[in-house]
């Protein structure tokens, strides 16, 4: 970059033919010239670092944008929301004077290159934005997708990443409860490394990025500013980030999970003595994105002297200053008079903070470097103008095809032995299998609040100790149906993580997304990702839980190969009372067991055509919302009045499955009767949506059953808690033991 | 200006499955013809004046009661360069 | 009245809210005790707690143990204050030699998290008089570096002297020698353990098991009942 001399606003002014790498810096020829008209002149070095990494497709959701617009257009109404899209995270009521915030982000890229230190910054990027609203964070969750488990790039990732999530996590007293891992030939060289985190705080407690109130003090807080990631932002989100340019440093950064938690600590103490005006945090984009974003949220002005940052290498650039992606730092405004104060508690915790600038009643963000003006904006330009595409997007040609190629047409089993077989083989394939390897690398106990974490329908965490309020949380998202039909595999994935919420006992209430996609500049790319966003934001309107904020992760593809469109959905519900949560695990013998819901005959994407005939084709289930919003009041009425002892959602790999998983993790077999007017094979293996099954009490039969029936939802008994075997009668038989060995050993055998 | 290093190993006696991991991966890797590995910490400390035998000692001192844990683990001392500009 | 026992925060301590609300569970009264201060506040008991303090960098426990509380800490064990060490807080505890032995990182190099089975095998220190002698209790572990290790002469000197508090049951789940869990020292008023009693003291939360209390309770009776 053009150093010498120091590229000031003065001089760049002057001499309006000096040529900037924009192209390097990953602009486009148009975006460079809207960036020099805003100006009125060429920008500085240091402006065009800020602008193309705030106009990166990362940080401006340029291609985006204009279909992400559904989440607040078709938004539900909702009195459970405080702070919608648009903040560092969304913001919910959860009732008793209590807000919950959370969010699911991805980091997906960094994580292949760098599985361990990917993974793991992933983690600190999405609690920051966390505390950012002024949140304790209380618990995280991680929706991972890998190639295929027995590829040998899946031995690198896996682990690696895993030990990422855990090394950062458990470092910072987060218990981890939930998250999913997917394996699929798909995801080969694209992993998806997804990390959602939940916090909580009192309504009065909530925080926003806003720097308002001249002459307040803009202080830079945490860890030293070092070459990371620099252009990282840029990378991340353009098409290739294997063969970098030179100008592009490697996307890699460190995490330092101990500098965090002491963040954490004095951020929250901080928050307590009310010394906080404004706060940001700082991830991709760096100094870029939390100056920019903290002065257009607020007035608009701002003075910065990036001399004051402290650095980790002296040798570092204004420009490098302004797009490191150093971790562990962030951005806080402060009166005056409360900076004092500020500082001593960063001290307490050994944090280094700096004033680095002020807030000035002007509207244009101006940074300082050697004395010399080196960037003058409109900051509003560089964090909200970005650029906004109207990609095209084209149902693809094979699309029909693949629709055509009806799964329900296999060959299905033909005797009951070969059922037996293709049943053990399934609980024991990679994606059905037990993850028991991956979670027990995950502190689930810290905080002592944890009330549910995986293999749970969903992760479920105490927030009020005298009263029992707790916060339940499921993430879900099937790209196999997704690929069907994005429409709705979105909604699928919506409707699942809704049932999982529900099916634990608590009332879904708010929605969190990460929606990881291939390239935008792909028109089919592109079709799947703006069905797949109307389904979700028509979903999440018919079921009255509002879209909060999220993520979008695009380019994830290699070469002409796009990942299965893979919207991942999170579902955040309340529960009054902890002690009426409803566990997974068989709990006691001669319990009945109800189906809840209709059973179909749907194999499209199914699990059972993936392990039997390495099929994808035909459509995912139906998906009825009414029916879904039906089942959960049942769950959480059951739940509440002590109805059913334990209850799992049915998805993939069907009823079987989710009896399988029941019975291994309470010890406890399982006697089955097919059901009139299905057959053995469609009653254990369709994956027909907004089903349950249900644990009842003796004693609660006669007031369960009536409950469904008055309210109209389809239940049907289908067997008892018993033994020490999964029996269907008149089939076949598998004891825990033959389960166990098949469910519980894959994942270890595979990746350890 | 001098840098002393101090270099601290497990104990022979202690189990350092880091190293038998990094072991285990050479024959993968296409190295062959080595029996064992055992992984270590390296300190270098920047030593401001002269590095004499008295800065030594307590040098010793703090690796003895700090960089090193000698229930597990033993370790050495020695001095890297030395500034021609020390006195 | 009733005991105050105090729990230390390290930068990086992650489990000291939690212990000090196991403490409150027993009826005790928690303090909260910070590392940078040598006053230990009239506490009548001291708690390591688990977590990562100093973010295990150098060795577990290494940095912490030359914090100015753990002088003090160091000086009222020796004259005989009660002092537990949960995890981290034991790894803390062998780095000052108040304990014998040193933790170092688990066998199979992973992270572990599980509801572990022990067999209390001392029950006559101060921390672990409300258990029976050979009573089998699951207590949550989750650790990184949790393999105890010590010298044959010290590991013989500890089951001569009955100086195992603890041994893992059915699974060895870090590698540590002679499957120990736990130990005290000779007078039973300092002990460590790598298990976390802490979360095990309310039903429905974590493993949903209450094994752990009678370390909060025990303690209470020795201090109110003396």
């Amino acid at each position: 970059m053009s150093r010498t001399p120091l590229d000031t606003v003065e001089h760049a002014a002057a001499t309006p033919d000096v040529e900037l790498p924009w192209a390097e810096l990953g602009l486009k020829k148009d975006e460079y010239e809207r960036v020099v008209e805003i100006l009125g002149r060429r920008p500085t070095g240091a402006e065009l670092a800020m602008y193309s990494v705030m106009w990166s497709e990362h940080c401006s959701y340029k291609s985006s944008k204009v279909h992400l617009r559904q989440f607040g257009e078709k938004a539900p109404r909702s009195d459970a929301l405080l702070v919608g899209i648009g903040e560092n995270a969304g913001v919910v009521d959860v009732g008793q004077g209590y807000a919950v915030t959370f969010k699911v982000e991805s980091h997906n890229h960094p994580s292949y290159v760098e599985p361990y230190q990917g993974a793991a910054t992933g983690v600190g990027g999405i609690v920051r934005d966390i505390i950012a609203m002024g949140a304790r964070p209380v618990a995280v969750v991680d929706p991972l997708r890998f190639g295929a488990a027995d590829h040998p790039d899946t031995k690198r990732v896996l682990p690696g990443v895993v030990a990422g999530i855990g090394g950062y996590g458990n470092c910072l007293g987060l218990p981890n409860i939930g998250g999913e891992v997917v394996f699929d030939a798909c995801y080969q060289g694209n992993p998806l490394v997804n990390a959602g985190a939940i916090g909580v705080m009192r309504h009065e407690d909530i925080h926003l990025a806003k720097a308002s109130g001249a002459g307040n003090q803009v202080i830079l807080y945490g860890a030293r500013t070092g070459g990371d990631g620099i252009g990282g932002a840029s990378i991340l989100a353009s098409e290739t980030f294997d063969d970098a340019k030179p100008s592009k440093r490697p996307a890699v950064q460190v995490g330092d999970p101990f500098q965090e938690k002491l963040l954490i600590e004095c951020t929250l103490e901080a928050f307590r003595e009310k010394l906080v005006v404004g706060i940001q945090d700082l991830g991709a984009a760096g100094l870029s994105c939390a100056t920019s974003e903290l002065a257009s949220n607020g007035s608009g002005g701002m003075t910065v002297t990036l001399d004051d940052v402290p650095l980790r290498d002296s040798t570092l650039s204004p420009e490098e200053i302004l797009m490191s992606e150093s971790q562990e730092r962030m951005c806080a405004v402060v009166e005056p008079a409360k900076v004092d104060r500020f500082l001593e508690i960063c001290e307490k915790w050994d944090v280094i903070a700096t004033v680095i600038g002020e807030v000035t009643d002007g509207d244009r963000l101006e940074i300082f470097w050697h004395g010399e003006k080196i960037v003058d904006v409109d900051p509003r330009t560089v964090a909200h103008d970005g650029p906004v595409y109207e990609r095209p997007y084209a149902r693809p040609s094979w699309q029909d095809e693949l629709q055509a190629d009806d799964a329900n047409k296999l060959p299905r089993p033909a005797t009951a032995a070969e059922l037996k077989d293709q049943v053990l083989k399934l609980v024991g394939s990679p994606n059905q299998a037990s993850k028991k390897w991956i979670t027990s690398q995950y502190d689930h106990f810290v905080q002592g609040n944890t009330v549910l974490a995986q293999p749970e329908d969903s992760g479920m965490i105490r927030v009020d100790e005298a009263t029992g309020l707790g916060v339940a949380i499921a993430t879900d998202g099937n790209g196999r149906y997704a690929k069907l039909d994005p429409y709705t595999g979105a909604q699928l994935a919506l409707a699942e993580a809704y049932r999982n919420v529900a099916t634990t006992g608590a009332k879904p209430l708010a929605v969190s997304d990460c929606l990881n996609f291939g390239s935008p500049e792909d028109p089919a790319v592109m079709w799947q990702f703006a069905e797949a966003v109307r389904g979700l934001a028509d979903g999440c309107l018919q079921l009255g839980t509002p879209v909060t904020g999220g993520n979008v992760s695009l380019y994830n593809q290699t070469g002409e190969a796009a990942i299965h469109p893979t919207p991942v959905v999170a579902v955040l519900g309340v529960i009054d009372d902890v002690a009426r949560r409803t566990p997974v695990a068989f709990q006691e013998e001669g319990q009945l067991l109800y189906l809840l819901g209709d059973t179909r005959e749907e194999f499209g994407g199914s699990a059972w055509s993936q392990v039997v005939h390495d099929h994808l084709g035909g459509l995912p289930p139906k998906v009825d919302l009414e029916r879904e919003r039906l089942l959960a009041e049942i769950l959480i009425s059951a739940s509440r009045d002590g109805m059913i002892d334990s209850a799992h959602d049915l998805s993939d790999g069907g009823l079987i499955q989710a009896v399988v998983e029941s019975a291994l993790l309470g010890g406890r077999g399982a006697r089955l009767v097919v059901p009139d007017g299905l057959d053995a094979f469609t009653f254990l293996l369709s994956e027909s949506a907004g089903r349950a099954i249900v644990a009842v009490p003796r004693s609660e039969e006669v007031r369960f059953n009536d409950m469904c029936g008055a309210r109209g939802l389809p239940v049907t008994r289908i067997g008892v808690v018993d033994g020490a075997s999964v029996e269907i009668q008149g089939e076949f038989e598998l004891s825990l033991t033959e389960l166990r060995d098949a469910h519980e050993g894959t994942i270890e055998a595979l990746l350890a | 200006m001098a840098r002393v290093v101090v270099d601290v190993m497990l104990k022979p006696e202690i189990l350092d499955p880091q190293g038998q991991a990094v072991q285990r991966a050479l024959p993968r890797l296409g190295f062959e013809g080595i029996s064992d590995v055992r992984q270590g910490k390296r300190f270098e400390l920047e030593v401001d004046g002269p590095v004499d035998e008295a800065a030594l000692a307590r040098i010793h001192d703090l690796a003895e009661s700090f960089l090193a844990n000698t229930v597990i683990e033993d370790f050495t001392v020695k001095v890297e360069e030395v500034a021609e500009a020390a006195k | 009245m009733t005991a105050r026992i105090g729990v230390v925060t390290f930068p990086g301590s992650l489990d000291d809210r939690d212990t000090q609300r196991a403490i409150r569970l027993a009826g005790a009264e928690p303090v909260a005790l910070w590392h940078k201060d040598k006053d230990l506040h009239q506490v009548d008991a001291v708690v390591l707690p688990g977590g990562f303090s100093y973010g295990d960098y150098l060795r577990a426990g290494a940095i912490s143990r030359f914090s100015p509380v753990m002088g003090t800490v160091i000086e009222q064990a020796k004259a005989g204050l009660p002092v537990l060490g949960i995890c981290n807080g034991f790894q803390v505890l062998t780095e000052a030699h108040l304990l014998p032995g040193a933790m170092l990182g688990n066998d199979h190099l992973h992270f572990i998290c599980r509801d572990q089975k022990l067999r209390v095998e001392n029950a006559d220190t101060a921390w672990t008089a409300d258990y029976r002698a050979g009573q089998e209790i699951h207590i949550p572990l989750k650790n990184m570096d949790g393999r105890y290790v010590a010298d044959e002469y010290t590991l013989d000197q500890l089951e001569a002297e009955g100086r195992v508090a603890f041994r893992y049951v059915d699974f060895n789940p870090n590698g540590s020698q002679r499957d120990i869990a736990g130990i005290t020292n000779e007078a039973g008023n300092v002990v460590g353990l790598m298990p976390h009693p802490e979360h095990a003291v309310e039903p429905l939360i974590g493993t949903g098991r209450t094994d752990g209390l009678p370390f909060f309770t025990s303690i209470l009776k020795k201090l109110v009942g003396a």
